[in-house]
């Protein structure tokens, strides 16, 4: 079975994220990256399908800039066979482009299975998906907690969480899965995974070698980033029990108009 | 004198020459695979052994074994141990990160240390290649558990009068072990045991006794003040049958595998404690900044501030040490490209001395930093629920194992002793041009050279030791292995003096590097000098009071103000300046 693993590296989950003054981006100095923790459940899931079925492979493909790397580097050494780096170094494209650059490769990796994560930690869009599923008119099942190969390969028995149960759903292979949180427990790097893994070619494409002019593909435009405005400072209250009550019916009533 | 860069420092010679920041290796060295090495640790801490800390230290075997496993499969058992067995053979720096990230849970800490340490290396080092062969591969997984076993009831300290004793039956074919072993670091899990007897009851000799040999008998688990979460019992061996080819390296060489692994152990133990250290201070710059009393978080007070900008000078200034110790070491065992284990023990035993003083002062280090804790933390410090009070407890034992302080400080002034007199070092020749220069010693111009008056009184602490220790020679001749209470004195100088050395050359280098926060890292030079050069004063003045009288007596104090004038700088606003750092950030920050 090929399966492929579409990956994203984002800012550590933890880190605090600063907006430019601008809003045309956030600063990244400084910023520690990540694979986007939902893709870690996607590339265990795939690297236990590879363990299960005999003669898989397992590529990890993703669009970002030299750092990335970093993350290809960590799913090879979790299990991943070949991992590819479509290099785009100008301003951040629009998820529409990043599809279609990503259906672009997929393409010629004819994949039985495609898994991403049900969304990126970062921008929250859970899009992409979809998207390379329409792309590829493949069928899509997001927000995946079990799968299982059926038939020797040409169907998958998924399960996904809806509210207050369960849905089991088959579905016809190639398709496209988005894995959510309980997929499974994703391992973590060993040290001899990881002195593979630095020694491991990443292919590299240019993206304007893969879609020459891919901007145009762009639907959607980044307008600008702003803070959540910052919540005002609590109040309050002193006095007697029977003034703070007073004040509070005022407050209520007057200045927040709640009653 | 200074050395040209490729050169490789003899051990000890710190002493008598002086050092280029450019050929240290510090933290601010690691590569980038060493980083990853040392996240894997902390990540495999953070998300296996933290969540089950109850169950470690209420000694839920099961757990642990499984907590060893999941190490072994990340490879965080095999990084001393060569690929060809199973391993990764990589450097020991990378081993000391390992160490240090293990820290966060003390009982483990020991349990991985005595396994991956004491427990392995002797194999590594001194087995034979079928030996090599049939343990390694499963120590590297934690399939088979290993414990050190040297320590009798009637032995410790003194290691070599041990009295279990080997006898080789008739057919030459087994030794029949007898005797007691106690105090044995992983004796309920272990599945192998490297135990030291005598032969004929003179040759100390090496075995790998396996468990579930009839006659062997275990004690039941200690009750300990600390690391409560790690086993340790007695190992009783009665007419124990060991086949003839589990004698471990030479037939009467046993010390040199007990004592070389002990080098180790030490080295690994300063990396492990810094660690400790480190997670302490986190710990308590978090509750310090969180907890107020008098409408104030108590990290704005001034004696809060005091402590933590300590707790984080000493552990900056010990993890220089081990660092540059490291350095050291893995430059030795480079010239093997990491593949042959011999050339890193002979790098390990030249740095013998450096591996004692780690020890020593990397773990009273811990001391300091785990009892300010407990005291940042007041009523709180106390109670087990809060972290400090099993840290405080857990650092108590590194004073005691691998060799005592006490034991290790008699060592390493020994060891410095006899290098000299085989003219291993030049260190007579050092004494002497120090005694030649006890007029000298005017403090250089102003100059703008970075750490330049540190620079001068760190030399001059030099020749303050040399002729300190040559006073005492002079007195006491062979004898003053007799005078410990000298012997302690003058290991604390020598210590104190890698501890200066090891921070200059580490900040310099680093500000040579990176130009921001310079007042920061000046700060902790000149904090650590100022205070170190007091109680070098102390020292310096007791020794000579203790080998010297008269007119020599007044010259030797002449020079010991000579050689350490300098006046006193104001520290409080420096330490302040560092407690800030870490109250800032909430974490050891450097
Ligand atoms: C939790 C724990 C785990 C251990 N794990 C292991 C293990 O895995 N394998 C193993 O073999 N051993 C192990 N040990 C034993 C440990 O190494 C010894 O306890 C240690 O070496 C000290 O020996 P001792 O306890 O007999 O003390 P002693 O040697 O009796 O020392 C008592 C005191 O006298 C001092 N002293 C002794 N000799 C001198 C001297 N010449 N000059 C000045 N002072 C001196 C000591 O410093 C100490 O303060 C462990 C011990 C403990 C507590």
């Amino acid at each position: 079975m090929r399966i492929v693993v579409l990956v994203k590296q984002v800012p550590d989950t933890a880190a605090q994220i600063q907006i430019k003054p601008d809003g045309s981006g956030i600063v990244e100095e400084g910023l520690k990256y990540i694979l986007n923790p939902y893709d870690e459940f996607a590339v265990e899931e795939a690297v236990r399908l590879k363990e299960k079925i005999s003669s898989s492979e397992l590529f990890v493909l993703t669009v970002g800039l030299e750092r990335t790397k970093e993350i290809l580097r960590t799913c090879i050494a979790v299990g991943a066979d070949q991992a590819v780096l479509i290099l785009e170094e100008g301003e951040p494209l629009d998820p529409f482009s990043t599809a279609e650059l990503l259906a672009k490769k997929i393409e010629s990796l004819h994949p039985d299975l495609i898994l991403s994560g049900k969304q990126a930690a970062d921008d929250d869009m859970a899009y992409i998906g979809g998207a390379v599923a329409q792309r590829l008119n493949f069928p899509f099942v997001s927000v995946v907690t079990q799968v299982e190969i059926l038939e020797n390969g040409k169907k998958a028995k998924i399960k996904r969480q809806i509210e207050g149960g369960e849905e089991i759903i088959e579905v016809d292979l190639p398709c496209v899965l988005s894995a959510q949180k309980g997929l499974n427990e994703p391992r973590y790097p060993s040290l001899a995974g990881m002195m593979k893994a630095k020694k491991k070619e990443i292919e590299v494409i240019k993206a304007a070698d893969l879609v020459p002019d891919i901007r145009k593909f762009a639907r959607t435009k980044l307008e600008r980033l702003q803070p959540v405005p910052v919540r005002p400072a609590g109040k309050i209250l002193q006095g007697s029990p029977e003034k703070m009550v007073k004040d509070l019916v005022r407050f209520l009533k007057d200045e927040e108009k709640v009653i | 004198m200074t050395l040209p860069q490729q050169e490789i420092p003899k051990g000890g010679s710190f002493l008598i020459q002086e050092t280029e920041p450019s050929s240290v290796f510090t933290p601010e060295d690691f590569t980038e695979d060493q980083k990853l090495i040392a996240q894997t640790a902390r990540d495999f801490m953070n998300r296996e052994a933290v969540p089950k800390l109850e169950q470690i230290e209420s000694q839920n075997w099961e757990v642990i074994l499984g907590l060893m496993r999941k190490a072994g499969e990340l490879g965080l058992l095999s990084i001393d141990i060569p690929e060809e067995y199973g391993g990764l053979g990589l450097d020991k720096t990378s081993s000391m990160l390992i160490s240090e990230n293990m820290a966060k849970v003390g009982s483990f800490a020991v349990t991985h240390g005595g396994h991956t340490g004491i427990g392995t290396l002797p194999i590594v080092y001194f087995g034979t290649e079928e030996q090599k062969k049939k343990y390694l591969p499963k120590f590297a997984t934690g399939e088979w558990i290993s414990s050190y076993s040297l320590t009798e009831p009637d032995s410790g300290s003194d290691a070599l009068s041990i009295k279990t004793s080997a006898t080789l039956s008739q057919d030459g074919k087994t030794y029949l072990l007898n005797g007691s072993k106690s105090f044995l670091t992983n004796a309920g899990i272990a599945d192998v045991y490297i135990t030291f007897a005598k032969i004929d009851g003179e040759k100390m000799t090496g075995f790998i006794v396996e468990k579930g040999l009839s006659g062997i008998q275990l004690g039941k688990e200690e009750k300990k003040m600390g690391i409560k979460g790690s086993s340790t019992r007695t190992v009783i061996l009665e007419n124990v049958s060991v086949p003839a080819e589990n004698v471990l390296g030479e037939i009467g060489k046993g010390h040199k595998i007990a004592f070389n692994i002990l080098n180790m152990g030490r080295f690994k133990l300063g990396a492990g404690v810094i660690g400790g250290a480190k997670q302490v201070i986190t710990d308590a710059a978090q509750y310090a900044k969180q907890r107020k009393q008098f409408q104030k978080a108590i990290s704005e007070f001034g004696m809060i501030k005091e402590m933590l900008g300590e707790m984080g000078i000493r552990a900056f200034v010990g993890e220089s040490m081990v660092y540059r110790t490291a350095g050291l070491i893995d430059r030795i065992a480079q010239k093997s490209d990491g593949k042959n284990p011999q050339i890193s023990l002979s790098g390990i035993e030249e740095y013998a001395i450096e591996c004692s003083i780690i020890k020593v002062y990397a773990t009273e280090i811990l001391s300091y930093v785990t009892d300010q804790a407990v005291q940042i933390f007041g009523g709180y410090g106390f109670m087990e629920e809060y972290p400090v009070a099993r840290a405080y407890r857990d650092s108590r034992i590194n004073r005691i194992f691998e060799g005592t302080n006490e034991i290790n400080r008699l060592l390493m002034i020994g060891m410095l002793l006899k290098r000299g007199m085989e003219g291993k070092i030049p260190l007579l020749q050092a004494a002497q041009k120090a005694a030649s220069e006890l007029t000298e010693g005017s403090p250089p111009e102003e100059s703008s050279d970075l750490f330049s008056h540190e620079t001068w009184l760190l030399r001059n602490c030099k020749k303050l030791l040399l002729f300190a220790a040559s006073l005492a020679f002079q007195k006491y001749g062979t004898q003053l292995e007799e005078e410990e209470e000298l012997i302690e004195r003058l290991s604390n100088m020598l210590m104190e003096i890698y501890a200066m050395e090891s921070l200059i050359l580490r900040v310099k280098k680093r500000l040579e590097k990176q130009k921001d926060k310079i007042e920061l890292y000046s700060a902790l030079v000149n904090c650590f000098l100022n205070d170190t050069i007091l109680r070098m004063e102390v020292l310096g003045k007791q020794v000579f009071a203790a080998v010297s009288e008269g007119d020599m007596l007044r010259i030797a104090l002449t020079a010991l103000r000579k050689w350490l004038k300098h006046n006193p700088v104001n520290t409080i606003p420096l330490r302040r300046k560092i407690a800030d750092a870490i109250i800032e950030s909430g974490v050891y920050c450097f």
